[in-house]
């Protein structure tokens, strides 16, 4: 599939000061979204009041809808007319919308949800940052699915992997969830948007089959299907019932298992390759600290202050969170003499339980965890470093249960 | 007699006599037999659609069918044209962002009154409000059918379902006001029995710009009938036919029906009201002026 650049006319080239609420705006419009449907939540709201500013002038429309479920199925109502769409909310809103986040992942539409994370549960703090949806942006919807979810730490990164969120969600034909917090929506810094012809744009999979070899949702060796819109004579099937490849509902036990396996395995197949970390001093670190989002730049200091201390820190960052990278944690902790591994999440533990799934015990795992409402102090994330890099007379508790 | 025997027994030649049936076209023949129970009225909603599409000169390619759950929301299955079966109550959300992507379309909403007026009811209202030109078909059968005839938003007082046992004691909506009430500019009702007005009304509703809403109350035997002892198919047949008044333009507000009481049929609304669209380009024309670039987004996308 070849890469195209982004239309310019949604491309607001030149050097921002942007908070990430408006940089994820500019990333959507230059990705080609000129479709967005929302409803209004904090601490989100920004996005969907730039881009209506925004995308009259450059062919597109927001839609204000009358609630989140509303929303989250008008922006596939427009993917399938063939737009580039997305949806933008927080928790209470993000909970609405699971439904059709799982919609999307089982007619395989491409789509993009952001989610600025706020306090919860329930209403929780709406204008205080948390990252407790994590789970939920994996798991929320019913059934067995994967999706992709990506986490900025600054507004830059809400522009670039706004645009990369919707590149994946194309490629992959899956909902790309920008799971972004409530300090780095807020927070302004320098964005640098680049030229439209240095940004890159997946296409959508257009079918180049006639309409009567056509199969709506037979895989391609890579296990995503060829897309069609409304309107092009395919005469189309698409339903959330477990359907063949004809997307005709097939409601058997070998048609159910065929296609959930697909939509499992396209996604975690690739993790690797889908995989973007930013490592900071790994190279002999015999502690790593894993953070994301906001809560990485705090965990980026507390592992400059093990290291001036002499503690061998280093600080894995992935900016696509799920599929977790997998491959690399394996790497890390399989080192000679590794200590241990250390979570700092805006949460009571979420991603600290994949990492401790994944290292299966072989080292230590400690959770920093926090309720929200502020981010943690370098200091909290430093104690739990000089925790784990502390020498341990044999027969001494795991750490993991001395943390909680 | 079996299906192989009927054929067997047939003259010979007879297939190739009879004329081709003109709806044909218009199903996925191959996903047949559906899943209506004998006697349901959903199949005769389906070939009115079908004969007001063929009549309506429309070309195919560009009719979508979008409907939710329930035993109307599989409409969508069996309509050979391009069709979206989605969420419980989400159709005409679904619809909407389709409608406005690519105006080109016409899109057609197709479900069940449970599914349109109970838990996408709040969307109904809203769509109507805004006039988005979406062509809204209800198939009114007073129960939910396929989760085995519980109280419907439009369940008679006093009818019997699995959930109220000892007979409905909620207020109905009268679908008819409801849809006038939010702003439709198009509000018809027929029964399973009226096939010819309701075709008619069907292409009506096709060719008018804006947010239309069509009735049919039809016949579920299988749960409603059954539970109510009201007869089968064929009775509730008889039923709409005696119990039916034609009242073209009738005051909505006075068209509720009472458990197997008098149904009042015809177009009560038929008005002209600008739609989202055209409410949208207008405004942006007279903010924007020459900025605004226009409503349709998938031109944009196609470039």
């Amino acid at each position: 599939m070849k890469r195209t650049h982004a239309d310019p006319a949604g491309v607001l080239t030149g050097t921002h000061f942007l908070d990430g609420d408006q940089a994820c705006c500019e990333g959507a419009l230059a990705s080609g979204c000129r479709f967005a449907a929302g409803y209004p939540i904090t601490p989100s709201t920004e996005i969907v009041e730039r881009f209506a500013q925004r995308v009259p002038q450059i062919g597109g429309m927001f839609l204000q809808m009358e609630d989140e479920l509303a929303a989250s199925i008008a922006l596939q109502g427009a993917v399938w007319a063939g737009a580039k769409s997305f949806t933008v909310t927080s928790g209470p809103g993000f909970s609405l919308m699971m439904e059709h986040i799982g919609y999307a992942a089982m007619t395989e539409t491409p789509c993009v949800f952001v989610n600025v994370q706020r306090g919860g549960p329930s209403t929780g703090l709406p204008t205080l940052p948390a990252q407790a949806d994590m789970m939920q942006a994996r798991w929320g919807s019913h059934g067995d699915y994967q999706i992709i979810a990506l986490c900025p730490n600054s507004p830059q990164e809400c522009f670039d992997l706004t645009v990369h969120a919707f590149n994946l969600s194309e490629q992959y034909r899956v909902p790309v969830l920008v799971m972004m917090d409530e300090c780095v929506g807020h927070m302004t810094e320098k964005v640098v948007i680049p030229p439209a012809e240095k940004i890159e744009v997946y296409p959508r999979r257009y079918t180049t089959l006639p309409p009567n070899e056509y199969q709506a949702f037979k895989a391609e060796d890579d296990l995503v299907p060829q897309f069609a819109r409304a309107g092009e004579g395919y005469h189309f099937h698409v339903t959330g019932l477990t359907h063949d490849e004809h997307g005709y509902p097939s409601m058997n036990v070998e048609t159910q298992h065929r296609l959930v396996t697909r939509l499992i395995d396209k996604i975690r197949r690739n993790a690797d390759a889908m995989a973007r970390n930013e490592e900071y001093r790994l190279d002999d670190a015999d502690v790593v600290v894993i953070a994301y989002g906001i809560t990485a730049r705090v965990a980026m200091r507390a592992v400059q202050m093990a290291r001036e201390q002499g503690v061998r820190a280093g600080l894995l960052r992935p900016m696509v969170v799920w599929p977790f990278p997998e491959k690399r944690l394996r790497e890390l902790a399989a080192r000679n003499g590794f200590a241990g591994l250390v979570v700092a999440e805006l949460n009571c533990g979420q991603v600290f339980y994949e990492v401790e799934r994944l290292v299966a015990g072989r080292v230590p795992v400690l959770l920093e965890p926090h309720t929200g409402g502020t981010v943690h102090r370098p200091e909290q994330i430093l104690d739990a470093i000089l925790k784990c890099s502390a020498p341990r007379p044999a027969g001494t508790p795991a750490l993991q249960e001395v943390s909680r | 007699m079996t299906e192989e025997q009927m054929i067997a027994a047939a003259p010979e030649g007879l297939a190739e006599e009879l004329p081709p049936n003109p709806v044909e076209q218009f199903l996925r023949s191959e996903r047949m037999p559906h899943i209506w129970c004998p006697g349901c009225g959903i199949g005769t909603t389906v070939n009115c659609f079908s004969r007001a599409l063929l009549q309506s000169k429309l070309d195919l390619n560009k009719v979508a069918v979008v409907s939710g759950i329930g035993c109307t929301g599989r409409v969508a299955g069996y309509v050979n044209l391009d069709s979206f079966h989605t969420t419980h109550g989400r159709a005409i959300p679904f619809a909407t962002g389709m409608k406005l992507a690519n105006p080109d379309l016409t899109v057609v909403v197709y479900s069940g009154d449970g599914d349109l007026i109970s838990i996408g009811g709040n969307h109904f209202i809203h769509a109507a409000r805004r006039n988005v030109d979406v062509k809204v078909i209800c198939i009114n059968n007073f129960t939910y059918g396929m989760t085995g005839g519980q109280l419907a938003p439009t369940t008679p007082v006093t009818a019997i379902s699995s959930t109220t046992p000892y007979g409905c004691y909620e207020q109905p909506f009268n679908l008819a006001n409801l849809a006038e009430s939010a702003g439709a500019v198009y509000v018809a009702r027929w029964t399973t029995y009226h096939v010819r007005q309701l075709t008619h009304s069907i292409g009506e509703a096709l060719r008018k710009k804006g947010f239309t809403f069509i009735e049919i109350v039809s016949q579920c035997p299988t749960l409603y009938e059954r539970r109510n002892k009201i007869g089968d198919g064929l009775d509730m047949m008889e039923y709409f036919k005696e119990a039916s008044v034609v009242k073209h333009g009738a005051a909505t507000r006075e068209v509720g029906i009472g458990f197997q009481g008098p149904i009042v049929v015809g177009k009560f609304v038929d008005i002209e009201r600008p739609t989202f669209l055209d409410l949208m380009d207008k405004q942006m024309t007279r903010t924007l002026d020459a900025h605004y670039t226009g409503s349709v987004v998938e031109q944009n996308v196609r470039g």
